[in-house]
């Protein structure tokens, strides 16, 4: 019986990403895509990004598993998540100029709703910290208004919900070590390297 | 509360969901009827109960979808003429009993096609089309007689 009704299955397929660039638009037009995501490839491995309809909200490394990053969007914002690369295109063509030296501050969109309160504060200042410029963490505490919250900066910055974009790469320890990061050490060090250069 | 990406339902589902539209209504509106299912699925899918058989709920879906299309053409027979005539063994062999498919009277095409191609047990297709548990089974039974009545071969595919 098996046998027979495999065969209605077999070379239907053809048009799929027709059909679903087809749902993408018209859930888009009906204000139903409420994650597009998108995956792009660079000299950090791939990146994950997914944006709102208000702007970028996530972006993840591949160490942070993207498939379990799109289960927390879907808990955290909705699960109307659909692979729509056209919303992400203006940032992933800004990745690119970046990571190829030809970018040093990027203009997208954000929606930092993923970040609350002190959280937040420390984002906002993520965001004046200029292209090839480092802050300390204590440095970053006292311009997010608590000099004293330097352990909950370095908290802020892991869970910066946009890096790269957002340059928590740029915080470093006071000693001029590195530091942690969400993409790993060896991001962080390719990402100042790039800029240092 | 459901947490599994939209996306991830159109990937496990789709495929199943297409066959399901085609075997309904044709090959001619088939991609349509897809649209329109995931589209309605994705609106009401934030309010999907979590223990919910994603599978009969799309099925559902679709299954209103082609009740539409059908009744707004209010046409005859699916046009099998559009059935794609390949050159080619398993191609042709699959062409042909799609046709077959479409020239099952309503109730046994529905039936094959939720049950064979959808995995669907015959409980929900009761629910689902609004008949017994036993008409369905006898609406799949005989549309399958009638199916191996033209392919006898079955297997000589391969």
């Amino acid at each position: 019986m098996t046998d027979m009704f495999q065969f209605f299955g077999n070379e239907i397929l053809l048009d799929s990403s027709v059909m679903h660039e087809r749902l993408v638009a018209d859930a888009a037009r009906q204000g139903l895509l409420d994650v597009a995501y998108h995956t792009v490839d660079t000299p950090l491995g791939p990146l994950l990004l997914a944006a709102t309809e208000q702007g970028l909200v996530k972006v993840a490394f591949d160490r942070q598993d993207h498939d379990a990053v799109l289960a927390e969007l879907a808990a955290a914002i909705s699960p109307r998540i659909l692979r729509a690369p056209a919303r992400l295109d203006p940032v992933a063509r800004q990745l690119e100029e970046y990571f190829t030296g030809r970018r040093q501050a990027f203009d997208v969109p954000l929606d930092l709703r993923l970040a609350r309160g002190f959280r937040r504060a420390v984002l906002d200042h993520l965001a004046e910290i200029a292209y090839g410029r480092t802050e300390s963490y204590a440095q970053v505490a006292a311009a997010a208004g608590s000099p004293k919250a330097v352990r909950a900066v370095g908290t802020a910055c892991a869970l910066n919900p946009v890096p790269v974009v957002l340059p928590c790469h740029r915080v470093v320890r006071s000693d001029g070590s590195y530091g942690q990061y969400a993409g790993g050490p060896e991001a962080k060090r390719a990402l100042l390297t790039l800029e240092a250069a | 509360m459901i947490v599994k990406p939209f996306e991830q339902v159109v990937t496990e589902h789709g495929p199943m969901v297409l066959r399901v539209c085609r075997a309904v209504l044709g090959p001619a509106d088939a991609e349509d009827a897809w649209s329109e299912t995931f589209l309605a699925a994705l609106k009401a899918y934030p309010e999907l109960p979590a223990d919910a058989n994603v599978q009969a709920w799309l099925v559902t879906i679709a299954h209103r979808k082609a009740v539409d299309v059908t009744r707004a053409q209010a046409r005859g027979p699916i046009p099998v003429e559009e059935v794609p005539d390949r050159p080619g063994g398993a191609a042709a062999w699959n062409g042909d009993l799609w046709d077959a498919l479409a020239r099952l009277p309503d109730k046994q095409r529905i039936a094959v096609a939720y049950h064979y191609l959808a995995g669907l047990p015959y409980r929900e297709i009761a629910e689902i089309t609004g008949g017994t548990v036993e008409a369905a089974r006898r609406a799949a039974a005989d549309g399958v007689k009638s199916l191996r009545a033209v392919y006898p071969l079955e297997g000589a595919h391969s």
